[in-house]
């Protein structure tokens, strides 16, 4: 007889929704994995949790996740998910999205949620490029990248995500790469329990599109890229934390506490409310 | 209940009676931007959600706006958000979520004149058909339109309950007139209206599947935080609310039932009111501010001896094409006056089949006086 052994993990994750879709050597995997090893740490509480994802690869983990989730319009997740926080503020939502979905037509839902302060937290895999529709570039990619939208290398000045979330007023910022597993765990464990708007960047390899393109074909080369520039640096000046092909830095960022817009909001509430008991 | 919620006469602008509307219908969750001639609904639910310890909040632009209902929707409370034109353009491509994801919300559109910013403090009815056909996709959806202000406080409530009935969005497509006038509102005590609520699923969480609908197409909600751990997507998906982007066998089955839980449930769902019709060999269709005008033309006509009478339409979406077709086979001929270049007309065209149809557009400042309306109807006479 055969023993049928089920994995620690299992019940985080929908069985029904297996295989996933990402290609061999993606870093999105990882980046789940991560996340599911910062719920179980926590013993996370799973009925409070929703993850909200937009759309493209890493798009799917909000299906992936056995929790309450949503799979939203390209680049709305974080409106979406400012809906779900103020009319519920006892749960814990979580973005899981790309650069591209979050940066380029989420920009806007980005910086204004984080100005707000609004308690979400947002986990964006950073693969550099569009993979979901076969590589184009996007508001990451390193100049003069190869991409299928920037055949002649790419012109466009990306964008330093760190410094983006910390000048937007972020209270927890944290870039890792999918080598660095055990810190990217522990960064997510802390913004996890963290209250107000809090963003892990998590540079994620795309060998199969933008790694094809920019000689590095393989999962394991791109990682050696990550290995070879990665610096950690942690709280040093996020206008500083620029990625270039020498350097990746990494670490935690920002850690700052300020109160969060649903606190601010229900306080004013209940003193709205006390001023018209009176009234009465 | 702290600060009550209102009863009795009131004199109130269409905006604010919208807004107590939703309040009573149990709205608690308002997303917005500002916009001319929706504002004051904003303004006044910033004071008064507050008020009922419901939320309000100001996003980034529509498209943020209308993500955040559908959000709060699914946080399980009632949701709305109002809007013109230009945002309701914004708003398509979530209206599409909210239809694929079934979401129950309110969307309010006090139309002005387009297209593009068009004219901001002018009344209009060009965004009729944006309000069926403007998300991409096919799929059935309700729009309602208000033609004083009481209507607006009464439609408000009446969209809240179609849309938590049928879990679709629902709009109500107001115009700069019907928002901006003040009349007297005669709220009724919260006791004496009808208030409907979405229906919560009846089986344990394991059981639970997210878009399996009952005999009425209508699947039970349940929301987040309820131990459900349920998935939506506004990706093609099964009962499970799994994706399955490759099976036209769910992509039939899926798109035919959002269609066909509206369709299959219009005679519920269509209201319209028939005025002198009985005997009447012109017919005058129209719907908001315009039947207003209709009405007293009709009226006129009557009088000059012509047997005129009007159907007014309430319901635009789904379209009463029974009603219309009625009306059309027992009539010379059938007026449609409407401010744009003749919108809703193809649908009464459509319907009215053998009959002729007169359509009179008016742009611009004023919507049509009722001399306007009498003269067609005197010419199909």
């Amino acid at each position: 007889m055969v023993l049928e052994e089920v994995h620690p993990f299992s019940k985080y994750l929908r069985a029904e929704m297996m295989p996933h879709i990402w290609c061999p050597g993606c870093g999105n995997g990882i980046v789940l994995n991560c996340f599911v090893h910062a719920l179980d740490e926590l013993k996370y509480d799973m009925d409070k949790l929703v993850v909200v994802s937009g759309i493209g690869c890493i798009g799917r983990t909000a299906g992936y996740i056995n929790t309450d989730s949503f799979h939203t319009t390209h680049g709305r997740a974080l409106a979406f998910a400012t809906g779900v926080k103020l009319a519920n503020p006892e749960l814990d939502v979580v973005v899981i999205s790309g650069d591209g979905d979050l940066f380029a037509i989420g920009g806007n839902h980005f910086i204004h949620a984080a100005r707000r302060n609004m308690g979400i937290k947002v986990l964006c895999a950073n693969n550099l490029n569009y993979g979901m529709t076969g590589g184009q570039q996007g508001p990451t990619t390193p100049l003069e990248s190869l991409t299928t939208t920037s055949p002649y290398g790419s012109i466009e000045h990306p964008f330093n995500l760190v410094h983006l979330a910390a000048a937007s007023g972020s209270t927890f910022v944290a870039r890792w790469t999918t080598l660095h597993v055990r810190r990217l765990t522990q960064s997510i464990k802390k913004m996890m329990q963290k209250k107000g708007f809090c963003f892990v960047e998590v540079l994620a390899q795309c060998p199969e599109i933008y790694g094809r393109y920019n000689k590095m074909r393989s999962g394991l080369e791109m990682m050696s890229w990550f290995k070879r520039a990665s610096v950690v640096e942690n709280f040093s000046d996020p206008s500083k934390a620029e990625i270039s092909s020498d350097k990746i830095p990494v670490g935690e960022f920002v850690d700052i506490e300020k109160l969060s817009y649903e606190r601010m909001l229900h306080e004013k509430i209940s003193k709205i409310n006390e001023k018209a008991m009176e009234k009465v | 209940m702290l600060q009550k919620l209102l009863t009795g006469p009131h004199f109130l602008n269409g905006d604010l009676a919208c807004a107590e509307g939703a309040l009573l219908a149990g709205c608690r969750f308002f997303a917005g931007y500002p916009i001319t001639p929706a504002t004051e609904i904003a303004e006044h639910l910033s004071q008064r959600m507050p008020e009922l310890g419901g939320i309000y909040v100001q996003m980034e632009d529509e498209i943020a706006s209308m993500a955040a209902i559908i959000g709060a929707s699914y946080s399980g409370l009632k949701a709305m958000t109002a809007t013109s034109g230009p945002g309701f353009s914004l708003m398509q491509e979530n209206i599409g979520l909210a239809v694929m994801t079934e979401a129950p919300c309110v969307i309010v559109d006090v139309m002005r004149g387009g297209p593009s910013t068009g004219q901001p403090t002018m009344p209009g009815q060009q965004d009729v058909m944006q309000a069926k056909w403007g998300s991409h996709g096919d799929y059935g959806i309700i729009a309602l339109t208000p033609a004083s202000v009481q209507e607006m406080f009464d439609f408000t409530i009446e969209a809240f309950n179609l849309s938590e009935t049928y879990r679709v969005p629902t709009l109500l497509m107001a115009d700069e007139i019907v928002g901006h006038m003040w009349e007297k509102v005669v709220i009724p005590s919260p006791e004496k209206l009808k208030i409907i609520n979405r229906k919560k699923p009846q089986v344990p969480p394991e059981k639970y599947k997210a878009f399996k609908p009952d005999d009425d197409l209508v699947p039970p909600m349940a929301c987040f935080g309820e131990g459900y751990h349920f998935h939506a997507t506004g990706l093609t998906h099964d009962e499970s609310g799994y994706p399955k982007t490759s099976s036209s066998e769910v992509q039939s089955e899926l798109v035919n039932r959002l269609c066909q839980k509206i369709e299959k449930n219009a005679h519920k769902i269509i209201r319209y009111e028939k005025t002198m019709l009985d005997d009447a060999e012109v017919a005058v269709v129209a719907y908001g501010i315009v039947a207003r005008a209709a009405l007293s033309a009709v009226r006129k006509a009557r009088e000059n001896g012509i047997k005129a009478g009007l159907l007014r339409l309430i319901t635009i979406w789904p379209f009463p094409t029974e009603q219309v077709a009625k009306v059309a086979k027992q009539t010379k001929g059938i007026v449609v006056p409407e401010m744009n270049c003749g919108q809703l007309v193809r649908e009464v065209e459509r319907a009215a089949k053998e009959t002729p149809v007169t359509f009179i557009s008016k742009l611009g400042e004023e919507p049509h006086t009722p001399m306007e309306i009498l003269n067609a109807i005197e010419g199909v006479n």
